[in-house]
């Protein structure tokens, strides 16, 4: 259990990044609300509680690394590496636009804190793994998180990474899928069913740890779970709900990607704050 | 025919054919690899697969698929890849710059760069007529309707000559062809005359129409909304390095990734403009043989 104070900290933070992510939306004209919503917070947990990094130092050799497989998030990765003053706010302005250094989906080349570019799926998954595996062969202790799409396991190559993780067994990795129950097209178990997802992972050689993804309690007790483990690598199922904290996007297939006129950004923002 | 779509329906415009034929729709998710053995499995079954995703996805990540199932079979497999080029605003991990190069290396792939509405609506039918393996390039949302569907008729294999010049011929293919009809009158406004030679089709190259216009106008420049290598422009090249020597310049992408942005920004910072193929029509008649 998280102290009322840290928890209250933690839900703060992701309320504010939250309306962060409206507001670029709004600017850039449109995002991948849908999924940066519903990532949102499992990278707070992460970026505010438990990675090892200096942002003024984003090559420290022995930062932890993050890498979202699911690129298409790239937009609430970047609110959060702002805050955290990888550099200063005020380039999100120009999020997407032409000439800024931030796509869609954030470029490890361009972007300051961005551990690996992705944007195709199913790859930063298997990058992660050999990040992870690259800290055991240099003799680093730091440690390797990744979040992966429940509709980007639609993709063969996560279940090539899944396999070979099961197999060599990088347990300084900690995997999240972001089980929002929607893809691009529709809900995933209409799409192309997943699960039992636990079930996969399992047969797979992995250890999981199915949570509610929008609890910070539970969301914390699952990363501590995962640096006790010492025989397997570890996948958190997060449940989360896709758009979470704007009641009109919220399990929407249409806010997988979109725009906001005034309107719809003020009563983004109201329903942030009410959550 | 069939329609099998990869996660990205809406995005591919393939939401219509669902709702009116779901019975002849199959969604796999994003799994192109698989969509596109599947597609092979059912060609060979007798069956006219339509497979859909962004371009790069079905050449980049399906590319061994669309070799030895697809190719290697002669499956009748039709590959629609969505957002050519540079008309991509989700940077390069969503830009098709090498995907006609990646398909025009496959033995026995017909590959098609369509250039506005008046020829996608011709170039469905046609491909859906041709038995064989085919990818081809398409455009969503509003397309621009440049060519005049009262005579224009596009056939799988075929340039069209659109207008005749004697000092230069440009070949292009798909979004080029505007900037090229552009770039012809304004040379002709110098005093250049050139052919406008449009290329849909860039496998099977139509030979003759190319070495046509290229010995009739001693140099030739390509352009096309993909890098210069592997495309139309490499496809001219080595046919005029081959049979004639006319000199040949490329417009197109060089050797680099694009940034993210809209397109007509993109297309004005890489030169894929009426301007660039002005000046490579200015170097090309200035190389030819005196
Ligand atoms: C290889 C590949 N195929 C297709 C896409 C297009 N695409 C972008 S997001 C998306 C859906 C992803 O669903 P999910 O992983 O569940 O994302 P979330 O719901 O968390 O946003 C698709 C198909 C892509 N980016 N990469």
């Amino acid at each position: 259990m998280l102290a009322a104070a840290e928890r209250k900290r933690l839900q703060d933070k992701a309320r504010a990044i939250r309306e962060e992510i409206v507001k670029v939306t709004y600017a850039c004209g449109g995002s991948h609300i849908g999924g940066a919503m519903s990532q949102t917070d499992v990278l707070v947990a992460l970026y505010y509680k438990y990675m090892r990094i200096d942002p003024a130092r984003p090559d420290w050799e022995d930062r932890d690394r993050f890498v979202l497989s699911k690129g298409h998030g790239g937009v609430g990765h970047a609110v959060v590496l702002a805050d955290k003053g990888y550099f200063e706010r005020k380039l999100l302005d120009d999020f997407n636009k032409t000439g800024s250094p931030f796509g869609m989906h954030l470029d490890r080349l361009k972007v300051r804190g961005v551990d690996a570019s992705t944007g195709s799926l199913g790859h930063g998954f298997g990058i992660s793994i050999g990040m992870a595996m690259g800290a055991r062969l240099t003799g680093r202790q730091f440690r390797v998180y990744c979040v992966v799409g429940d509709g980007e396991c639609h993709e063969g190559s996560v279940w090539e990474s899944a396999m070979a993780a099961g197999h060599f067994k990088p347990t300084n990795l900690t995997v999240f899928v972001d089980r929002n129950r929607f893809c691009l097209d529709g809900p995933t178990e209409e799409v192309m069913p997943l699960d039992p997802l636990d079930g996969k992972f399992e047969s797979f050689g992995w250890r999981v740890l199915s949570i509610d993804g929008h609890d910070f309690d539970a969301i914390c007790g699952a990363i501590e779970t995962a640096h006790a483990e010492t025989a397997r690598p570890v996948v958190v199922i997060a449940n989360t709900v896709k758009g979470k904290g704007v009641d009109f996007m919220e399990n929407q297939t249409a806010w997988h990607y979109g725009g906001l006129d005034d309107r719809m950004k003020a009563r983004a923002l109201e329903s942030i704050a009410r959550s | 025919m069939l329609v099998l779509g990869a996660d990205l329906g809406n995005s591919t415009e393939i939401d219509a054919f669902r709702d009116r034929f779901p019975d002849r729709f199959f969604n796999f998710g994003a799994a192109e690899q698989n969509e596109v053995d599947v597609a092979a499995g059912l060609a060979l079954e007798g069956e006219v697969p339509f497979v859909h995703s962004f371009g790069v996805f079905l050449t980049r990540r399906a590319y061994e698929q669309v070799i030895v199932q697809v190719a290697m079979h002669g499956a009748n497999v039709k590959l629609v890849g969505m957002i050519p080029g540079l008309t991509s605003r989700l940077g390069p991990t969503h830009q098709a710059i090498e995907d006609l190069s990646l398909m025009r290396a496959i033995p026995g792939m017909t590959v098609i760069d369509p250039a506005d509405a008046t020829e996608i609506e011709q170039v469905v039918p046609a491909i859906a007529a041709w038995r064989g393996p085919v990818y081809t390039r398409m455009m969503r949302r509003e397309v621009r309707r440049v060519l005049d569907p009262a005579t224009y008729r596009f056939e799988v294999g075929r340039a069209v000559r659109l207008r005749t010049g004697r000092d230069v011929a440009l070949a292009c293919s798909g979004l080029m062809l505007e900037p090229a009809l552009a770039a012809a009158a304004d040379l002709a406004a110098r005093g250049v005359e050139a052919d406008v030679i449009h290329c849909p089709t860039l496998k099977p190259l139509d030979e003759a129409a190319i070495l046509d216009a290229a010995g009739r106008c001693g140099a030739v420049v390509t352009a096309e909304n993909h890098l210069v290598t592997g495309g139309l422009g490499s496809a001219v090249a080595e046919l005029a390095g081959e049979r004639l020597a006319v000199p040949v310049e490329r417009v197109g992408i060089r050797d680099t990734f694009a940034v993210p942005g809209s397109p007509e920004y993109l297309f004005a910072r890489y030169g894929l403009t009426a301007e660039a193929i002005c000046a490579a029509a200015v170097r090309a008649i200035s190389r030819k043989a005196r």
